[in-house]
């Protein structure tokens, strides 16, 4: 069983990769080779940094046609900017167009933190998340498990469904959203200890079916 | 709010060994940073900070393969510090498996660094280290400035303004130690922490000075720390984390357990 994790030049890749050979998984590619992600069974798609340059890295490396067929027929997993890049547009750097796949906006925290001083951004640190709803990805994970968060803008889907966690942080905020063989956090679950670790392994394990 | 304050544990890196070591039952080596790591990994600490005290340009490869077996085993967000001068250093670091990297004197002598850095991996990666010490001001208004070199040597900078355009710059957390407080285990200047604190708008990790539990809890009530690090209090057995944890709790402070 091969799983990809799709390298665009965008942050620490090795700590995915390591942590999804920690749980079991035979076979890991860190690539941006279109042919190796066609081929692999699961897709694994992490990123860090601002959405223009992520967008830009996707284009450049050629990425935007395969991330497009692997996300419509096989398990896919989106880690924080993994996940807003999935969503139709950002607010950030002036607004930029996303991958589509998805549709909803990414807008910045200070919406949802208003001028309280205490809320720092980027919201940095464990927070609890809230599961929506039952999904394989959350077996063996008990409700309101702390995962950790580093980010400074937020997924805002226009369709609720969506939206698989929650967390807080001066409001309610989309933390996991998910539809069919798809699944992103916002969260790290490769930084998120123990459970982080046991999502990874229950990816590795999922048919792609969103309910079990 | 949700998001709990974090406990980080501290060890000082010599030559890719822990200094002094760190005292747990049963440990079979005592300065091996992997079992260091994977110890307070399990018991609950909420990140991990390596500080290469040394920071020798000979020793850099030891520093790296040691964040890379570190990284390897330990599945909580790791920082490393000591002797980055360049985003080539950066770089290294975040490759070896580092989550983020904590930039001292350099973003001094070069505070494009710090934007250059932020630019190009994010800032959430890049934590800038501002170690202050009191200088001048009155008891009711302090000023505190900026020294480099262990808090040998003084810059004649604003710590407080330093660590808000820090911030503006590309800092997505700052590690705020008081060179006053620093080994006296007499507590944090929660002055020093608040000022920088509510100014930044970033994350601000409290170091310096911690002798008991009652510090941390004074370190996020009075110096309004997002988190807070420490050294000997938790190396040489005295308290555990979840110690540390339970009389945070207690107080009223969210913590993850």
């Amino acid at each position: 069983m091969s799983i990809a994790v799709i390298d665009y030049g965008m942050g620490n890749l090795r700590s995915v990769e390591r942590a999804l050979v920690h749980v079991g998984a035979p076979r890991v590619e860190v690539t941006d080779d279109p042919a190796v992600i066609d081929a692999a069974e699961r897709i694994v798609f992490p990123g860090q940094g601002a959405v223009r340059d992520c967008m830009s890295a996707l284009h450049r490396h050629e990425l935007v046609d395969v991330l497009d067929r692997v996300m419509r027929d096989r398990p896919f997993l989106g880690i924080c900017m993994g996940m807003q890049a999935l969503m139709t547009r950002s607010e950030e750097n002036e607004g930029v167009e996303a991958l589509g796949h998805f549709a909803g906006t990414v807008r910045h925290f200070r919406r949802l933190t208003g001028d309280d001083p205490r809320l720092k951004i980027p919201h940095m640190g464990w927070n609890r998340l809230h599961q929506v709803r039952r999904h394989p990805l959350f077996t063996g994970i008990a409700d309101e498990t702390r995962f950790y968060f580093v980010h400074s803008y937020y997924v805002d889907p226009d369709d609720e469904f969506l939206v698989q966690g929650r967390s807080d942080y001066g409001a309610s905020f989309a933390a996991v959203i998910g539809a069919a063989n798809v699944f992103a956090t916002q969260f790290h679950p490769e930084k998120s200890q123990q459970p982080g670790l046991q999502l990874l392994k229950n990816f590795l394990s999922w048919d792609g079916e969103p309910c079990s | 709010m949700g998001v709990a304050r974090r406990i980080i544990p501290c060890m000082d890196i010599d030559a890719g060994r822990v200094v002094k070591g760190v005292k747990f039952v049963d440990i079979r080596d005592a300065g091996d940073p992997v079992e260091i790591g994977r110890r307070y990994d399990r018991a609950g600490a909420d990140e991990l900070t390596f500080l290469d005290i040394t920071a020798s340009h000979e020793e850099r490869e030891t520093l790296v393969h040691m964040v890379e077996a570190v990284a390897s085993e330990v599945f909580i967000p790791l920082t490393v510090g000591g002797g980055i001068r360049s985003v080539a250093d950066v770089r290294r670091m975040l490759n070896a498996g580092a989550d983020k990297v904590s930039i001292n004197t350099a973003a001094i002598r070069e505070p494009d660094l710090v934007r250059e850095a932020a630019e190009r991996f994010g800032s959430q990666c890049i934590v800038v280290a501002v170690d202050a010490k009191r200088h001048g001001g009155t008891e009711a208004d302090p000023r505190w400035e900026v020294f480099t070199h262990g808090g040998r040597k003084p810059t004649g900078i604003d710590a407080v303004e330093w660590a808000e355009r820090m911030a503006e710059v590309g800092a997505g957390e700052l590690l705020v130690t008081s060179m006053d407080r620093d080994g006296t285990r007499i507590g944090f200047d929660n002055a020093l922490n608040r000022a920088i604190s509510d100014r930044a708008g970033v994350p601000m990790i409290a170091s310096g000075g911690v002798g008991n539990l009652q510090h941390l809890v004074d370190g996020v009530i009075e110096g309004h720390a997002d988190a807070v690090l420490a050294a000997s209090i938790f190396h040489f057995g005295e308290y555990t984390i979840a110690e540390a944890k339970d009389y945070m709790a207690a107080a009223g402070i969210e913590v993850r357990r």
